[in-house]
């Protein structure tokens, strides 16, 4: 590490020294270059994709991004319906996770103690570790039906009167697509929040508790009104992960390229038409298209995660007294 | 006691119980999708799936043997491609990384890692697939993709544990750094490097979404890598989606498969971690 005196300035006065130090260069230009091909691959990422993706775009413009028109036999674009696909589903999920995430975060690291947070924190972890395809395969034939025949009925009859419950309950469907993805995010917005709880010093908590604060007026002063802009990068991060998510949300959103309002209708999301149409493409234009959305998909987690990661080094950052 | 006291004790134990809902909450999920899978895949696994190749649709039998030597192939090729670029990359990361430089390369690694899995697979497609067709190459490539910044950045922390008068002791005895990082370093982070390298495959062995159009998927044993190449979790999607029973069937003992896999790599290096971590605890 770097408090370690670098080697390269020793003595060279013998030859088998010398060498040596020869080695010890060649050894950090080859790992230097390798991290650098980090880059290079990052890059290079871009520059494949976009070329791929340009033919769509000259092609349609900014029309692309705001018309609802997908059409592979007439090779005629538009992205809207997807992208409110993946927007609005990414919401269902944030709605039920959030708050879901947030509230394990602080039970593990503020309230539990150590043998029930250690086998209860692992539970959470493994959720992130169980692979896509698994969800996808357990929404449609478990949560799916369950929706269908339980979960519906009864929001249709408490909240019917909001468009978002209207209709007829079919399982499959945007709401579906939102609770397997509220589940795949879980993992990621929780342990984001126990790292930045676990930033605040312990004497902002005694402090609190000090003055005669209960448990919960402790957590909400000197926990939850301190960690905000953490908690913000944290929710970031869960919406990055859910935007990106293909499988799961592929088996389970109906695949129609709709724009309805009420959660119980099909959808199709960006990562879910790749899923779907990108090996069989009928044409040129179309493999654009379907590129073009890629495209769009990378930049927007390029920009999500960068200002997620900014947010939360930032904080924790701040909680060190390093700024 | 007065009126304002007893309200807040009453809200302090209200919120404790729903942080505590909440928490029970979180935790749920992982027990059920596990049931489900536990209880439909058994129902369907038998010694056949792991040998036979897949029956035409509808029909009883058959397994997936051709997808799990093609997962092996794949995977074992991408660990092949990424482990010793990774792990090189991390010890940049981790022995020489307090410059600028380094941490503008950390955060690209996050970023690469943060990437959407779908997103590799039009990479892969626009490099390889475009110019050779499907393959089990392409599928490979887009696996190392994946797994190079999650082995980059595990083996980064895991050497960042190592104590750095192990460093010191190293340079004090007149070793050369590379030396110190190869001969000392490394093999103190051992277990803790071996753990990642394990999750970071278990992670990419149910990768389905960067596959499905660059290895594509096949009925049969490939023949050459230059060959589309089943893998597991592509046939599991594929069966998933079919409406034949048995098809149906065949995808939740892959999926079993899967879960498996995943659960015993995480808890078998969890437990190899906590028997030998040495310094960090």
């Amino acid at each position: 590490m770097s408090q370690v005196a670098s080697t390269t300035e020793a003595i060279p006065q013998r030859s088998r020294r010398r060498d040596l130090h020869l080695a010890d260069r060649i050894f950090y230009r080859v790992v230097k270059g390798t991290a650098w091909g980090m880059m290079v691959l990052l890059l290079s990422m871009i520059v494949v994709i976009m070329t791929m993706a340009w033919p769509a775009l000259k092609e349609f413009g900014l029309r692309f991004f705001v018309t609802n028109d997908w059409d592979t036999l007439g090779d005629s674009f538009g992205a809207l319906a997807l992208i409110y696909g993946t927007v609005m589903s990414s919401i269902v999920a944030l709605v039920i996770s959030v708050p879901v995430s947030v509230g394990v975060a602080l039970f593990l690291n503020e309230l539990a103690p150590r043998w029930l947070s250690k086998p209860v924190g692992f539970l959470v972890e493994m959720l992130a570790a169980i692979p896509s395809i698994v969800y996808g395969l357990w929404g449609l034939y478990v949560l799916a039906p369950f929706l269908r025949s339980e979960v519906q009925p009864f929001l249709s009859e408490a909240f019917g009167f909001l468009p978002l419950f209207e209709g007829p309950p079919l399982g499959v469907g945007m709401l579906c697509a939102g609770v397997v993805l509220a589940i795949m995010i879980t993992p990621t917005i929780a342990s984001v929040c126990r790292e930045v709880f676990a930033a605040i010093p312990v004497a902002v908590r005694e402090a609190a508790l000090g003055l005669g604060a209960t448990r919960w007026e402790m957590l909400r002063i000197s926990v939850l009104r301190t960690s905000v802009s953490g908690v913000v990068g944290a929710v970031i991060l869960g919406l990055g992960r859910a935007f990106g998510e293909t499988m799961a949300v592929t088996m389970v959103i109906g695949n129609i390229e709709q724009i309805k309002l009420s959660l119980y209708e099909p959808a199709q999301t960006m990562a879910s038409i790749l899923a779907n149409q990108y090996a069989e493409a009928d044409s040129d234009l179309h493999l654009s298209a379907l590129t073009a959305i890629g495209f769009c998909l990378f930049v927007v987690s390029l920009v999500v995660n960068g200002s997620a990661r900014f947010v939360v080094s930032k904080f924790e950052k701040r909680e060190r007294g390093e700024v | 006691m007065d009126f304002a006291y007893r309200r807040r004790k009453f809200v302090n134990l209200v919120s404790l119980a729903g942080i505590f809902g909440l928490a029970v909450l979180a935790a749920v999920p992982f027990f059920v999708v596990s049931v489900f899978v536990l209880d439909k895949g058994l129902g369907a696994i038998s010694w056949d799936f792991f040998t036979q190749l897949p029956k035409g649709p509808g029909e009883e039998g058959g397994g997936m043997a051709n997808a799990i030597v093609g997962s092996a192939i794949m995977v074992g090729l991408a660990a092949v491609l990424s482990i010793p670029w990774g792990l090189a990359a991390g010890i940049f990361m981790s022995e020489y990384g307090d410059s600028r430089t380094a941490r503008c390369l950390r955060f690209t690694t996050d970023l690469l890692a943060s990437t959407p899995s779908i997103v590799v697979g039009i990479f892969v497609y626009g490099l390889i697939v475009v110019y050779t067709g499907f393959s089990a190459w392409a599928g490979a490539a887009a696996l190392t993709v994946i797994m190079l910044p999650i082995v980059a950045r595990t083996s980064e922390e895991m050497l960042k544990l190592v104590p750095d008068h192990v460093r010191e002791a190293g340079l004090a005895l007149g070793l050369p750094r590379w030396k110190v990082i190869v001969r000392l370093v490394l093999p103190a982070a051992k277990s803790g490097v071996i753990t990642g390298l394990m999750l970071a495959l278990a992670r990419v062995a149910g990768e389905t979404a960067p596959l499905l159009f660059t290895a594509l998927g096949n009925n049969y044993h490939s023949e050459s890598l230059n060959q589309p190449t089943a893998s597991l979790p592509v046939q599991v999607y594929n069966y998933a989606m079919s409406p034949f029973e048995e098809m149906q069937q065949q995808a939740w003992a892959g999926a079993l498969v899967l879960v498996l896999f995943v659960v015993v790599i995480n808890l078998s290096t969890r437990l190899l971690l906590r028997s030998k971590q040495g310094w960090s605890s």
